[in-house]
């Protein structure tokens, strides 16, 4: 079952044209990963699914994007329940200057939830989720800027998932951080399928076809190839996604 | 050799530079310490005593009332234009432009333009609610400036992280972005008070000399630094000019002091 679907969707920076005509479906409780070369369009394709490009200037977007049937693009729509909805964990981790607890209750609390109680459980679930939870709970109330970066970025996946989202996007959540820390991210992100629709923007060929049940090729702004996953790794239908996997260009 | 030509220079330069805060402190130490009588911390002033007391309190009135004034003005001010403004704004370049020339300006310049607006035209006379508001004037870039650096030294990717969890602009500004920006502002809202405590051209001008205690906003005064001024060109009370100069600089020390410890416990609080 589709839980996003892009309709059409174009996208312009000023006069340049970064995304030319996409359409495609994000399966529920799947993960879904974008591939291609630096500049084709990944990051910008992932940020329209939450509206983060609304925030750069003189960017304007034509078509649909719907989630359960809803058009994230409509007037009526509200920016920051779609955001409470659609969760995002970016590139380099970016944790608050702050505690960890106040890191993960900044999300909830920002939604209206106020109780101690409440607030403690999701702080303890999220962490959980996260996979870091037996790693941090005996300093709740350390700087978060004071953990290692694999650590900081799973503290920012669980900060995500402490609102409660749907989909998960996340804008090659590994590629700051060592083979370690990476497999255990890996290893988390195909846990949190059950839960949540999951995108996920990756330049590690390897890691695409590990975690991810569906993959869209990208090259200038068009998705070249959309397909199952091993379906486009041993498989490819187009001469450039072939290319592509095979490491001749990109 | 020519790496020691340098290093030695470096230490000439500092030497220089430490020397002189040295022996201009140790000069006006020497000179008025001896004269810090009682008697200049009467509270009424009278051409015997000389007391220095309505002065000081003051200056603590109209750095108090500018910073009352200028600091939301500036912070706000600074806030608009990194946080809300677009970037290509022609206003925006605007108030940039006039942000650095006043901060350019000779502080006298402050005080003709203070004389003939607020005490002529708008006819406050002399008074300290003219000396506060040209002071405002004066500080105002200062605290735009300084509002605006710690702004831009905020990291965007943390703005994002707050927009991408749900949160609005406003909770983003105070939640995320105030706490990190706040050691700097601080340090320009300090900034602005040390320019004030110095002041003497723009407020002779607009506050007068008169060595009473004002008693609304509307009645004339001096600060410190004016009446070390008027003590020392009078000629007749050098002395007790050196040991105003005295309580002078303590005041800026501490002010300084506080300035350092109010920022650096900030900035372990937000990144401890
Ligand atoms: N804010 C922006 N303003 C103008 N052009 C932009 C902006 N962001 C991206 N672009 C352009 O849009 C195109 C797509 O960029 P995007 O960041 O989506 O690529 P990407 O596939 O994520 O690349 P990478 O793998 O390097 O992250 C690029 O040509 C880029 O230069
Ligand atoms: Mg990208």
């Amino acid at each position: 079952m589709s839980k996003v679907t892009i309709k059409e969707l174009n996208l312009f920076y000023g006069k340049f044209q970064a995304l030319h005509n996409i359409n495609l479906p994000i399966l529920k409780n799947e993960i879904t990963a974008f591939i291609g070369p630096s500049g084709c369009g990944k990051s910008t394709l992932i940020k329209s699914l939450n509206r983060m490009n609304d925030l750069v200037e003189g960017c304007t977007i034509s078509g649909e994007v719907k989630m359960d049937d809803e058009n994230i693009y409509a007037k009526e729509c509200n920016i920051n329940l779609l955001r409470k909805r659609v969760g995002m964990v970016f590139q380099q981790p970016n944790p608050f200057p702050m505690s960890i607890y106040d890191n993960i209750a900044y999300g909830p609390r920002t939604h209206g939830i106020k109780n101690k109680q409440i607030v403690d459980e999701l702080v303890e679930k999220s962490l959980r989720k996260a996979a870091i939870w037996e790693e941090v709970k005996d300093d709740l109330k350390k700087n978060a800027l004071s953990l290692s970066g694999g650590q900081q970025q799973r503290i920012c996946i669980a900060r995500a998932l402490a609102v409660d989202p749907e989909v998960l996007l996340m804008d090659e959540p590994t590629s700051a951080l060592d083979p370690i820390s990476t497999a255990k991210i890996e290893e988390l992100v195909i846990g949190l399928k059950k839960d949540y629709t999951l995108v996920i923007v990756t330049h590690n060929m390897q890691q695409a076809s590990r975690i991810s049940d569906k993959t869209a090729f990208f090259l200038n702004g068009k998705i070249i190839e959309y397909d199952e996953t091993r379906k486009i790794f041993t498989n490819p239908k187009k001469q450039e996604t072939e290319d592509y996997i095979s490491g001749r260009f990109g | 050799m020519s790496r020691n030509y340098i290093k030695g220079l470096v230490y000439f330069s500092a030497l220089i530079t430490f020397g002189s805060l040295f022996f201009i402190i140790s000069f006006i130490l020497i000179k008025g310490l001896p004269h810090l009588t009682p008697a200049l911390f009467s509270f009424h002033y009278t051409t015997t005593n000389v007391s220095l007391l309505p002065a000081l309190l003051t200056t603590f009135m109209v750095v108090g009332l500018t910073l009352i004034i200028a600091t939301p003005i500036g912070v706000f001010t600074g806030f608009y234009l990194i946080e809300y403004a677009e970037k290509n704004n022609k206003g925006v370049e605007l108030i940039r432009i006039a942000t650095d020339t006043l901060a350019a300006i000779p502080s006298i310049v402050y005080g003709l333009f203070g004389m003939l607006f607020f005490v002529t035209f708008l006819r406050f006379q002399y008074s300290l609610l003219a000396g506060v508001l040209t002071a405002v004037i004066m500080v105002l870039p200062l605290i735009i400036r300084a509002t605006e650096e710690s702004l831009l030294s905020v990291k965007d990717s943390l703005r994002q992280a707050s927009f991408s969890l749900g949160a609005g602009k406003l909770r983003t500004i105070f939640k995320i972005v105030l706490p990190v920006a706040m050691p700097g502002i601080l340090s320009g809202v300090i900034l602005a008070s040390g320019r004030v405590v110095g002041e003497t051209a723009a407020l002779m001008y607009t506050m007068g000399t008169s060595t009473n205690l004002p008693d609304s906003l509307f009645s004339s005064g001096r600060t410190l630094a004016l009446h070390m001024y008027v003590l020392s060109s009078e000629g007749q009370h050098v002395n007790e000019s050196y040991a105003t100069g005295v309580v002078l600089i303590l005041t800026v020390l501490i002010i300084n002091a506080l300035s350092t410890y109010l920022s650096s416990r900030l900035t372990k609080e937000t990144t401890k």
